[in-house]
C-alpha cells in the first residue's frame, strides 16, 4: 500500500473508523464497569448492582447520566486550565491505538506497517495525563500518585517493549495484521511463554491495575492522582482506564493468543474470537485485582528493574540466537 | 533523623502531610500530621480528640446504671467486653455475687464478641494493604455472630447486655445450637483465610519485618493485647489475673516472635481459635439456674476500686472513686487503644508511607475508644 497517497475513500474510511472506535471505547467502559462490579461482587459473595434492569445491567448507564449531570468542581488553588485538560489528555491516547487494531481479517481501521510501534508510542502518552492531573490538582496526595505513576510507567514500558520485540523477531514485521497472520498454525504464547508472562505482568502495572495500582492506592493516597476529580473528569479517567485495559489485552491477544484466529473465522467473524479473547484476558485482570493485596513501591520497582527487564533481555537474546540459527 | 540520601545531598525540603481526620486508613477520626521527605515520613504526630464525647464525665452525672449504654459506645467493636469491665467493677465494689450460669453466658458472649472484633481487625488490616476481598469474607463470618448475639441482646453493635448481678436475658437451645454451628463454620473458614491472606507472598512481603515493636519498646509504652503478645510477651488478663470464670477454661495465650506487623496479625488469628475453644468448653459446662441475681439499688461506697478485663485490643481497666451515693464521684477508663497508639511516632520514624499504613493498621486502633 502506498502510504503517502490518501484518496477520498481512505479519508472517509478513517473518519468512520474513528467514530466507531470512540463509541467502542465508551461501550467498552460501560461493559467493563458492569462486569467488574458483578465479578467483584461474585468473588466477594455479594450481589453487586441488582436494582436497575435485569441483574442491574442498566446500572452503568444510570451512573453515566448521574456523572454527566454533576457540577464540575475545580479546587481553589488548582491550575484551572491544566486541571480541565488532563482528563481529555488521558482519553485521547486511548482511542488512537484502536485505529490499527486488527479486529478481524477485514475489520481494521488502517493496517500500517509499523502498527505495533504506533500502539506503544501512543499509549505511552497516557502517563503525561496522569502526571499533569496530579500536578494541576495542587494536592499532595495527587502529587504522590502522579510521581509514582511516572516512575512506574517508565520502568514497565521497557519490559513490555522487550517482550514484544521477541515476537517481532519471529514474525519479521511490526504490522498487527502480519503478526496475527503468522499465528495461523500455532499461537505465540506457546513459542514465547516467558515473553507472554512478562508482558502480562508489565501490562497490569502499565494500566495501574491492582496489585500494581500504586498511583491510586486507596488506603495510602486516598485516590491518588484523581483525588480532586469528580463528575465527568473522573469518569473520563475511568473510561481511559478501561480503554487502556482493552488495549493491553488486545495487544496480548494479537501477539500471543492468535488474534482473530479461531474456528469459522472468516473475513469478519474473527472479530468475535478477538473480542472473546480480549474479554477473557480482562476478566483475568479483574480476578487478580480482587484477590491480591497491593505491593509496596520499592518492591514494584525491584520487580521491574531486577527481574522483568533482565529476564526479557535474556529472552530476547535467546530468541535472536534461535532465529539466526534457523 | 538523617536519611542516607541527606548524607549525600544535604538537607532536603520537607513538607507536612495531613493524614486524616478523613483518610481511608485511619479508620475513624484519627489525624496524623506527617513530616514527609518524599515518600518517607520523617516525623509524625497523632492528633486526637475529633470523636471526644466525654463518656467519663457523663458517668459523674448519673446513677451507676445510667452508664451501661455508654460502655458499649466506647469500643463499638467489642461492646460486651466493655460491658463486662464495668459490671465487674460494680460487682467488686459492692460485693454482688453472680449466678454460675450468668458467668458462663458472659464468657460465651464475650468471646463471641472478641471473635467479631478480631474479624473486623484483620479484615480492615488487609484492606489497608490493598486487598478488598478478605474484609468482606470476614464480615460474612462476623454477620453470623451478630445474628446470634442479636437474638439475646436485641442489638447488633452497641450491646448493653450485662448488668450488675447477671445478664438481661437467658440463652436458650436455639442460641446454643447456632453457636455450635458457628464454631464449626469458623473452624472450616480459618484455613481459607490462611490460603487467601496469610500465605500470600505479597502479604508476607508487606508485613514481615515492618513496624517491629521489640519487648523493651512494648514495655516502655505499656501496650497490651495482641500488640504486646505479638512482641513475644505472654500477658493476657484472662490468664495472669483471671476474672469471671476464665480460670476454669483450658486455652493458650498465642505469642509472636519478632514483634512485627505480621506477628500482630497472626496473633489475632490464633486468638480466634482460642476463643472458639473457650466457647466450646463453656457450652459443654453450662449449668442450669438463674442468670440474674436479685439486687437492691446499689450505693457506691466511699473509696476507690479498680477492675481489669481483657478487651479485644488489650487490657481494659475501669477505676472508680465512690462517695457513698449511687453516682460515681469519678470514673476513669483505661482503654487499650490509647497506649497501643502511643508507640506510633517512634515506630514509624523514617518509614515509607505504605509501611506506615501497614504498621498503623496492625495496631488495630478504634479511635472512638481513644477519644471517649
Amino acid at each position: 500500500m502506498d502510504t503517502m497517497h490518501f484518496s477520498f475513500g481512505d479519508m472517509m474510511r478513517l473518519v468512520i473508523a474513528f467514530v466507531m472506535l470512540i463509541s467502542l471505547v465508551f461501550i467498552n467502559a460501560l461493559v467493563m464497569g458492569y462486569l467488574e462490579r458483578k465479578v467483584a461482587a461474585r468473588i466477594q459473595r455479594r450481589w453487586g448492582p441488582m436494582e436497575v434492569g435485569v441483574q442491574g445491567w442498566l446500572q452503568m448507564v444510570i451512573d453515566g447520566i448521574k456523572i454527566i449531570a454533576k457540577q464540575l468542581i475545580v479546587p481553589r488553588d488548582a491550575d484551572r486550565t491544566v486541571f480541565r485538560v488532563a482528563p481529555l489528555l488521558s482519553f485521547t491516547p486511548v482511542v488512537l491505538p484502536f485505529l490499527v487494531m486488527p479486529f478481524s481479517k477485514g475489520l481494521v481501521g488502517r493496517d500500517i506497517n509499523l502498527g505495533l510501534i504506533f500502539v506503544l508510542a501512543v499509549s505511552s502518552i497516557n502517563v503525561l495525563s496522569i502526571f499533569v492531573a496530579g500536578w494541576a490538582s495542587n494536592n499532595k496526595y495527587s502529587l504522590f500518585g502522579s510521581v509514582r505513576s511516572v516512575s512506574q510507567n517508565i520502568a514497565y514500558e521497557i519490559p513490555i517493549l522487550l517482550s514484544l520485540l521477541s515476537v517481532v523477531l519471529i514474525t519479521n514485521t511490526f504490522s498487527m495484521q502480519g503478526i496475527v497472520a503468522a499465528q495461523g498454525k500455532v499461537w505465540f504464547v506457546l513459542v514465547q511463554p516467558v515473553a507472554c508472562l512478562i508482558y502480562l505482568i508489565s501490562a497490569t502495572a502499565e494500566t495501574n491495575r491492582a496489585p500494581f495500582d500504586l498511583p491510586e492506592a486507596e488506603s495510602e493516597l486516598t485516590a491518588g492522582y484523581h483525588t480532586e476529580y469528580s463528575g465527568f473528569g473522573f469518569s473520563l479517567f475511568m473510561i481511559a482506564e478501561y480503554g487502556n485495559m482493552f488495549i493491553v489485552c488486545a495487544v496480548a491477544t494479537v501477539l500471543f493468543f492468535g488474534g482473530w484466529h479461531g474456528p469459522f473465522s472468516g473475513e469478519y467473524l474473527g472479530a468475535l474470537w478477538f473480542l472473546l479473547k480480549v474479554f477473557l484476558l480482562m476478566l483475568t485482570m479483574i480476578w487478580v485485582r480482587w484477590t491480591y493485596p497491593r505491593v509496596r513501591f520499592d518492591q514494584l520497582m525491584n520487580l521491574a528493574w531486577k527481574y522483568l527487564i533482565p529476564f526479557s533481555l535474556v529472552n530476547l537474546l535467546l530468541t535472536a540466537l534461535v532465529v539466526a540459527l534457523l | 533523623m538523617v536519611t542516607k540520601l541527606e548524607k549525600i545531598a544535604g538537607p532536603r525540603h520537607r513538607f507536612l502531610l495531613n493524614m486524616g481526620p478523613q483518610h481511608p486508613s485511619t479508620h475513624g477520626v484519627l489525624r496524623v500530621v506527617l513530616e514527609m521527605d518524599g515518600e518517607y515520613a520523617m516525623a509524625l504526630d497523632p492528633v486526637l480528640g475529633y470523636g471526644h464525647r466525654m463518656h467519663e464525665k457523663m458517668a459523674e452525672g448519673r446513677p451507676y446504671n445510667g452508664f451501661y449504654p455508654n460502655t458499649g459506645r466506647m469500643d463499638y467493636l467489642g461492646a460486651i467486653l466493655f460491658n463486662h469491665g464495668y459490671v465487674g467493677l460494680l460487682e467488686r465494689v459492692c460485693k454482688v455475687s453472680v449466678p454460675e450460669r450468668a458467668e458462663y453466658v458472659r464468657v460465651i458472649t464475650s468471646e463471641l464478641n472478641r471473635i467479631a472484633s478480631h474479624l473486623v481487625g484483620i479484615g480492615a488490616y488487609v484492606l489497608d494493604l490493598g486487598a478488598f476481598t478478605p474484609i468482606l469474607y470476614a464480615f460474612d463470618d462476623r454477620e453470623k455472630i451478630l445474628d446470634i448475639l442479636e437474638e439475646i441482646t436485641g442489638s447488633r453493635l452497641t450491646y448493653c447486655y450485662l448488668r450488675v448481678g447477671g445478664v438481661t436475658k437467658d440463652i436458650d437451645d436455639t442460641f446454643i445450637r447456632r453457636t455450635r454451628s458457628f464454631i464449626d463454620r469458623m473452624r472450616s473458614r480459618l484455613p481459607m483465610y490462611r490460603d487467601l491472606v496469610t500465605d500470600n507472598i505479597i502479604f508476607l512481603r508487606r508485613t514481615k519485618g515492618i513496624g517491629v515493636i521489640d519487648r523493651d519498646m512494648a514495655a516502655r509504652y505499656g501496650v497490651t493485647g495482641p500488640v504486646l503478645r505479638g512482641s513475644g510477651i505472654a500477658y493476657d488478663v484472662r490468664k495472669s489475673e483471671p476474672y469471671s470464670i476464665y480460670d476454669r477454661f483450658d486455652f493458650e495465650v498465642p505469642v509472636g516472635e519478632n514483634g512485627d506487623s505480621f506477628d500482630r496479625y497472626i496473633v489475632r488469628i490464633r486468638e480466634i481459635e482460642q476463643s472458639l475453644r473457650i466457647i466450646e468448653q463453656a457450652l459443654d459446662g453450662l449449668p442450669e439456674g438463674p442468670v440474674m441475681e436479685k439486687t437492691k439499688k446499689l450505693k457506691l461506697p466511699a473509696g476507690a476500686c479498680n477492675f481489669t478485663v481483657e478487651a479485644a485490643r488489650g487490657s481494659l481497666s475501669y477505676y472508680l472513686v465512690g462517695d457513698g451515693s449511687d453516682t460515681p464521684y469519678r470514673l476513669k477508663v483505661r482503654v487499650p487503644s490509647y497506649s497501643n497508639l502511643s508507640p506510633l511516632p517512634e515506630l514509624c520514624k523514617g518509614m515509607l508511607l505504605s509501611d506506615l499504613v501497614t504498621a498503623m493498621g496492625s495496631l488495630d486502633l478504634v479511635i472512638p475508644e481513644i477519644d471517649r
